[in-house]
């Protein structure tokens, strides 16, 4: 077996992979918007005291958690149409990865909450702040310091999962290294550029998560 | 829980500013206040003293609304705190009614509390801005002349990370005074502080005695302190008032055996 590496294939299909990127890249954008949204709305209901909808979303957490992601995306895109939801791929998908993420989300949140000391909330209570004012003023902001390490890892983790999207036809960039294969007979240089694209994207975000931290710690004056 | 006994609310005419009525307050089976009964006056400077355990805490806490009760009922200017009138009795009083009644009492914890991403001056605003519904403008001449009166006017542009404990606590007093309260609770404002700047807290508090008519409850290990400023001292031991007096009497000739035996070895420590 030897690899006949070749440059002007390569060259070839390079645009069209970066083309795909974007692709890529709004996927992670929109489904990482969504499970950061979801995830606080999940991470706040825990918190509400009611009991049904406390164990309610804890068990949907749970499950969410313990089921494989591409699982998910196959249930939503061929199952809703049996019971009268058709979704495109794209909103399929986007929904399926953000619903996922946002069960991992809400942890990092509730985490996050957690590590604010109780004299915060005693502080309020004394000051008679509504239970909104205290998390909107008070307790969010000191929770996101805590939370934003968590938060990179999953914005890494969104991103590494979104080639398993291609399992329903969106095309990101797998999608398209899947299809120059097919089309080419050549698998060698499609995927290895897949994986240099997705280590040239994943490598500075660590870096860039900490100065995030960083910044934002400085900016609540922390 | 049988309510029927408490009355709605006190008669209006000379009514105190806080009553506890047989308050009772347990955490499992340890009881912490055991049928406590205690009245404040307006514009009493009452002070809590007393060995470690005994309650003193607790006794603000439930006063502020940040513990519920087990049994009693507390009354804050003739109106029930933690119960409301519902059909001509009361039940346990909810959201809405604690927030109605909270607007009235303030308090400094030993830890201070700030808010650790706020300068003082945002400190101080943020209760008036939020919950009173101020203007920015107001809030802020309200605060700064809280801050001056506290002397931390030159410091209201800081995070309280950057200021001493006493600094702190200063800022504390004036972001609950901010409120306007009618009642003040201090826990141990000076427990947390360096001996040497625990003088500069003691002295906002003299001020507040001084030149307001706030209703105040202090628990303090400061015996000097609370001896100079109090128009009464109340002795707690096991969840119950011991002993209670003005101060004069209550340091130089306390009735009770156990009140004697802390005093003494209150003044063996020092
Ligand atoms: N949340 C809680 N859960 C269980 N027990 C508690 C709780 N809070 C207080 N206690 C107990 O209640 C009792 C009274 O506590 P409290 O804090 O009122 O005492 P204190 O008189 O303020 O003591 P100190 O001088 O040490 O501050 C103590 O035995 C304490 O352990
Ligand atoms: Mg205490």
């Amino acid at each position: 077996m030897i690899f006949d590496w070749k440059w002007d294939f390569v060259w070839a299909i390079l645009p069209r992979l970066l083309g795909a990127t974007l692709n890529t890249l709004m996927a992670a954008g929109i489904g990482y918007a969504i499970a950061l949204v979801l995830g606080l709305a999940f991470a706040l209901s825990q918190r509400t005291g009611w009991r049904l909808v406390t164990s309610m979303v804890r068990e949907m957490l749970e499950f969410i958690r313990s089921t494989p992601l591409v699982v998910q995306i196959f249930f939503i895109f061929y199952v809703g149409p049996q019971i009268g939801v058709t979704l495109s791929p794209w909103v399929a998908g986007m929904i399926a990865i953000g619903l996922h993420y946002s069960a991992y989300l809400s942890e990092v949140y509730r985490a996050g909450i957690e590590a604010v000391p109780k004299g915060q909330w005693e502080a309020c209570r004394a000051l008679n702040m509504s239970t909104r004012d205290t998390y909107r003023r008070i307790v969010l902001p000191q929770a996101l310091p805590h939370a934003i390490p968590g938060m990179g890892n999953y914005l890494v983790g969104i991103f590494k999962d979104t080639p398993m999207l291609s399992v329903i036809g969106v095309t990101e960039l797998m999608q398209t290294a899947n299809a120059i294969g097919s089309e080419t007979y050549r698998f060698l240089e499609p995927y290895t550029l897949v994986g240099v694209i997705f280590l040239a994207l994943s490598l500075p975000t660590a870096g860039l998560i900490r100065l995030l931290e960083r910044q934002v710690r400085r900016k609540l004056g922390l | 829980m049988d309510l029927s006994a408490y009355p709605l609310e006190l008669p209006k005419d000379d009514c105190p500013m806080v009553r506890f009525m047989n308050v009772t307050k347990s955490y499992g089976a340890l009881v912490v206040l055991d049928n406590l009964n205690l009245d404040i006056q307006r514009g009493e400077m009452v002070s809590v003293i007393g060995p470690s355990g005994s309650g003193k805490t607790t006794v603000l806490r439930m006063l502020m609304t940040l513990e519920t009760i087990n049994g009693g009922v507390i009354y804050v200017d003739g109106q029930p705190l933690t119960h409301m009138a519902r059909n001509g009795r009361l039940v346990p009083a909810d959201e809405a009614h604690l927030r109605r009644m909270r607007a009235s009492i303030g308090m400094c914890f030993q830890h201070f509390n700030l808010f650790p991403h706020m300068t003082a001056l945002e400190n101080c605003m943020e209760g008036p801005v939020q919950v009173l519904g101020l203007s920015k403008a107001e809030a802020r001449a309200r605060s700064e002349e809280l801050l001056a009166m506290v002397g931390m006017i030159e410091k209201k542009d800081q995070h309280p990370s950057r200021l001493s404990g006493g600094q702190q606590q200063r800022v504390a007093i004036a972001r609950a005074l901010a409120m306007r309260p009618r009642i003040m609770l201090f826990d141990e404002v000076t427990s947390a502080l360096d001996p040497e700047v625990i003088g500069e807290v003691t002295q906002v508090i003299r001020r507040l005695v001084a030149e307001h008519d706030l209703t105040m409850l202090m628990v303090t290990h400061q015996m000097g302190f609370a001896r100079d400023i109090s128009d009464r001292i109340c002795f707690f031991y096991r969840g119950q008032i011991e002993e209670q007096g003005p101060p004069e009497q209550f340091f130089t000739n306390p009735q009770r055996e156990r009140t004697k035996q802390f005093l003494r070895a209150v003044k063996d420590a020092d």
